[in-house]
């Protein structure tokens, strides 16, 4: 595949993402703005700092969750750290989820805690797939400098 | 020197303890050319400004480092709402409490929009509140603050030596009050919106147009 064929799959996976709502354009553009010369790769950066703090506050948010009794309102504040951070990077899908388990927890409803926490990891497990596909993509198309 | 350079970049202390969105603020503030300090926590931006919790100024005692803030050169703190341990809101108030900070402005962030939060923060004395995502847009908010602050730290530095004013103040009123001991403005409502006006009849010493000349 040539460039201009590359560069083009690059647009459209970008595209879907946003017609999906996996990611809120205006969100993720403006990510994007704040990339340059100095910082090429700051998309990619935050993206995987995302993820690897996701890491952290699901742990947090397990542990809670199977500690007996659940304390819900540390749950909610864990939860509420982590939709903070889609929010930042422009996971809707995830970001939504989000809310439906801190309505579970208001609720304090522990099984409905447990099955929204399932849909949130599904969800963030979905977006990551596509963005390393995207980033993937993006680095076949000559578009990411090497620092 | 701290930031009585004209020409220095301005300095942002960005107070968050999401790791993402410190990477996010900083870079949005270094985009908006701002040289950038970030740190987890309300008490490590107190650190930070020289201001240790066990040592908190009020207006009737002396600050421990009264020109700290002058010498890190922070000219703006810009903090999350919600934080563990010290909230935005505490970090604020202990700012605008310290005879030593409490003329950098402070900015608050949140991911909710509570009409009471905002509004208390913006009686305690924050310029402005910023929903979060902040976007490049909203910094676009901070200049006037940062000139404004930047123009009364050189009154600071200024009092009681010179002897221009573009104010409509009289003669003799001037020179009262250039013999007056630093500002001793009182922590009311009335602050902000008496700093927004110019004149108050609390403040105890004239106050220079940016116009005073530097050492």
């Amino acid at each position: 595949m040539d460039r201009n064929q590359l560069q083009r799959q690059v647009a459209l996976k970008r595209s879907f993402l946003f017609e999906q709502c996996y990611l809120d354009p205006q969100q993720f553009v403006q990510l994007e703005e704040l990339q340059d010369d100095a910082n090429p790769n700051f998309v990619e950066e935050i993206v995987t700092l995302f993820y690897k703090d996701s890491a952290r506050l699901f742990q947090k948010i397990e542990q809670a969750l199977y500690s007996r009794p659940i304390d819900f309102a540390k749950l909610d504040d864990y939860m509420h750290q982590f939709k903070g951070s889609t929010s930042s990077i422009g996971a809707i899908k995830v970001k939504n989820e989000c809310s439906q388990f801190k309505e579970f927890c208001l609720a304090a409803n522990a099984d409905g805690c447990v099955r929204a926490l399932e849909r949130v990891k599904q969800e963030h497990q979905t977006l990551r797939i596509h963005l390393e596909n995207y980033f993937q993509l993006r680095r076949q198309a000559g578009l990411v400098q090497r620092v | 020197m701290g930031m009585s350079a004209t020409d220095s970049q301005f300095h942002v202390l960005a107070v968050d303890d999401s790791v993402i969105d410190r990477k996010l603020i900083e870079r949005l503030l270094k985009t908006s050319s701002y040289q950038v300090t970030t740190v987890d926590s309300g008490s490590k931006a107190l650190e930070f400004l020289g201001l240790y919790e066990d040592e908190q100024s009020s207006s009737d005692s002396p600050s421990v480092s009264p020109n700290n803030q002058q010498e890190v050169g922070v000219n703006l703190v810009i903090t999350d709402y919600c934080m563990p341990g010290m909230t935005g809101y505490d970090l604020l108030k202990k700012i605008k409490e310290s005879s030593s900070l409490r003329n950098i402005p402070v900015v608050i962030m949140s991911s909710e929009n509570v009409p009471s939060r905002i509004t208390r923060c913006l009686e305690e004395g924050a310029e402005e509140f910023f929903l979060k995502p902040v976007r490049l847009s909203d910094l676009s908010r901070l200049r006037p603050h940062l000139m404004k602050s930047k123009s009364s730290n050189q009154n600071q530095e200024k009092q009681g030596d010179e002897s221009e004013n573009s104010e409509t103040q009289s003669q003799e009123q001037d020179h009262e009050l250039e013999q007056q001991q630093p500002q001793t403005m009182p922590p009311n409502n009335n602050k902000r919106k008496a700093m927004e006006e110019g004149l108050s009849p609390d403040r105890t010493r004239p106050r220079y147009g940016g116009i005073a000349t530097l050492v």
